[in-house]
């Protein structure tokens, strides 16, 4: 069970941005993708999660063996893919609460009601885990919270929603060393063998605190190299310029 | 039928007429004030595209208000409708009702007049309280456009609420006053007169709405709020009159020394609805929040006009204006920050933001300001725009499909400003009304 990606092609307006990427991420195992500003590594997450700025014009995407590309980003989110955002969205007069109820609610049966209090229970627990204030409850999405405070949420809502598979697009940007480690934990919590997450990221500090199985560098859309976590700490030391001019030789 | 309609609205139109005063209904100096602002009112032209502040209206309807008669009195049928309809907030969330239906109090629910509280309808101050009333009564003039309009209210309205709270009394749950207009082509002209003393504190909400959905009715009411030192007035002015209504509302606030006002305009229904929405920071530490939604859908049209006038230096203001705009809806709003000369370390904003939901709606904005001191912290800004494909796609990146994304981004949207009332009661009523807009909408 796994997400497969093959020749995977995709464009924003007439630029083509990915440009034949391959990749697995199974069930129970945590990739990292590593690359330059610029490679494509979020456009890649967009992609994935069904953004309608981006126009796949070749390859495959397929999710435990259902075509992800058929579906509208919605419906992916509710077969079980998560997006944590590089920039969440702020969403002014909505609570964070009724987002995620909505969310949950989204995910039952016609006519079918969320048990509010569960809800609760459930919601307070995993904010407490994260170290989160109860007063985020109450606040509208993401307005007004700190860059820290906005990805803290998105781990929440990833919590609450227990993806079966999960992409966290630049989580440790804006981060502090505590709300990396706070951040870290939550997500190391949610690793299983009934999920799959893909860490997307610029910096090899992230993958301290979660440690990938895999890490996979993209570069001008593709998968350029492949390795344990290793490879992680060569890119650190060496940067990414020795990888192209290998991978060019 | 239609016609002869018309040609009976030509001959008594509320423009034309002299209201008919009833000497012995109230006191000379009343009815002598009554006089002297139908005269005033008769002097003065209907305003015209080049005013200023008429820019971006639309003349038509101010024209229209031509067309209105005076009221006729409501049987007693319609009366006891009326008043079984007047069940916006529970019994325990209020400290009081008043209900007039064309300007006749047909429910009269209220505080004890203990300890220097005066809460009575206009027609009874005007003759128990004539001394206090007398007082306050339209001290503030009209400024923004409407003067015309606010000397025609001055001419006819003896209906609404005159409420003096006196030094240090606290009324804590609102009191509720329904103002509803029955007939065809008819006005009502409701007052609303709220005075604090020292330390005192109240709300009030006024809700302005139809006998019938099926009727073009005109409210042109003034609302003054006086609020003294160390006071604070919590007031809304809920207006759902039938989409075919007409609605003009001259409110001023006086905020003194360490008064607190927070106002908030809900507009629902009507086909037109001006407001002029005024706050004089008069007095050190003085606060005024104002605050307004509004949800115009099919041709609905909103005309909001505001000034926050500093005259006082530490006084501060913060204006919020929400307009969610769908089908051919049409709104204007027109703000100014006045800082006096010597009203240093003022503290104002003005924001005004338009969500256009469809690109046949269109919002006008103008923010302005004008400052004479130093020390000022001013903003304003406006903003007018669709729902984000980027908004709706966070929503949906967490299974949540774009219908209810549209729809709970709407919801937040307006749902923002009636928290700022800090009213829990009074903004579940009214989340519950634009819920109920939006569901006729959708």
């Amino acid at each position: 069970m796994s997400i497969d990606i093959r020749d995977l092609h995709a464009r924003i307006d007439d630029q083509e941005i990915i440009k034949g990427l391959n990749l697995t991420l199974p069930k129970g195992e945590v990739h990292a993708i590593m690359g330059p500003n610029g490679s494509g590594k979020s456009t890649l997450a967009k992609v994935l999660s069904g953004h309608e700025d981006y126009e796949v014009t070749n390859g495959s995407v397929s999710m435990d063996g259902e075509d992800l590309l058929e579906l509208e980003a919605d419906e992916r989110s509710r077969a079980g893919l998560f997006l944590a955002f590089q920039y969440p969205h702020e969403i002014p007069g909505v609570s964070n609460a009724n987002f995620i109820r909505a969310a949950l609610q989204a995910r039952l049966p016609e006519g079918e009601e969320l048990d509010a209090v569960g809800f609760y229970k459930e919601l307070y627990a995993a904010m407490d885990a994260l170290e989160m204030d109860r007063k985020f409850t109450g606040r509208a999405v993401n307005e007004g919270f700190s860059g820290g405070e906005k990805k803290r949420n998105e781990i929440l809502q990833m919590a609450m929603l227990k993806p079966v598979y999960a992409i966290l697009d630049e989580t440790d940007s804006g981060l502090d060393i505590d709300a990396l480690r706070i951040v870290s934990k939550g997500v190391n919590a949610m690793r299983s063998q009934d999920r799959g997450i893909l860490v997307i990221t610029h910096y090899q500090r992230l993958l301290d605190y979660i440690v990938p199985d895999h890490v996979h560098v993209m570069k001008d859309g593709k998968i350029i190299r492949s390795g344990d976590k290793n490879l992680a700490l060569e890119l650190e030391e060496r940067g990414y310029d020795w990888l192209s001019e290998e991978s060019a030789a | 039928m239609g016609v002869i309609v018309e040609a009976e609205n030509k001959s008594s139109s509320i423009l034309e007429e002299a209201p008919a005063w009833d000497a012995s209904e109230f006191p000379d100096w009343y009815r002598e004030m009554q006089e002297s602002a139908w005269e005033a009112a008769r002097a003065l032209p209907l305003p015209r595209a080049k005013n200023e502040p008429w820019r971006f209206a639309n003349l038509k309807q101010v024209a229209a208000v031509g067309d209105y008669v005076a009221a006729p009195p409501v049987d007693e049928e319609t009366a006891r409708e009326l008043v079984a309809r007047s069940r916006m907030l529970d019994t325990s969330e209020h400290r009081g009702k008043l209900v007039f239906a064309n300007e006749t109090l047909v429910h009269d629910e209220r505080p004890d007049e203990d300890g220097g509280l005066i809460c009575a309808s206009l027609a009874e101050a005007v003759t128990t309280h004539g001394q206090r009333l007398q007082e306050y009564f339209m001290t503030q003039e009209a400024t923004l456009g409407s003067e015309k309009f606010a000397l025609l209210h001055k001419s006819r309205t003896r209906s609404g609420l005159f409420l003096y709270v006196p030094a240090g009394m606290e009324l804590t749950l609102p009191i509720e006053v329904y103002h509803y207009v029955a007939g065809h082509c008819a006005s009502i002209f409701p007052h609303t007169l709220i005075v604090t003393g020292e330390n005192a504190k109240v709300t009030v909400v006024d809700y302005y709405q139809s006998a019938s959905e099926d009727e073009a009715g005109l409210s042109c009411g003034v609302v003054d709020l006086v609020a003294g030192q160390g006071s604070q007035i919590r007031y809304v002015a809920c207006q759902n009159l039938s989409t075919r209504s007409a609605n003009i509302h001259i409110s001023s606030t006086l905020a003194s020394a360490d008064a607190d006002v927070k106002s908030l305009q809900l507009q629902l229904g009507s086909a037109w609805s001006r407001t002029e929405s005024v706050s004089h920071l008069s007095g050190k530490g003085a606060n005024s929040d104002m605050l307004s939604v509004a949800v115009p859908a099919a041709g609905q049209e909103v005309d909001q006009r505001t000034l926050q006038h500093h005259a006082e230096a530490h006084t501060t203001s913060d204006l919020l204006y929400k307009n969610a705009l769908s089908d051919r809806s049409r709104s204007v709003f027109a703000g100014l920050i006045m800082v006096d000369e010597g009203a240093h370390y003022t503290d104002a904003y003005q924001t005004c933001r338009n969500l256009l939901l469809s690109d046949d709606a269109e919002a006008n904005a103008m923010p302005g300001l004008e400052i004479n001191a130093d020390q000022v912290k001013c903003s304003h800004g406006s903003t007018s725009g669709p729902i984000t494909d980027e908004e709706i796609f966070y929503f949906k990146a967490r299974g949540i499909p774009a219908e209810t994304a549209k729809q709970l981004i709407t919801f937040g949207f307006t749902a923002e400003v009636l928290a700022k009332l800090e009213q829990p009661a009074i903004e579940a009523l009214l989340s519950r009304l634009v819920e109920a807009k939006f569901e006729k909408l959708a």
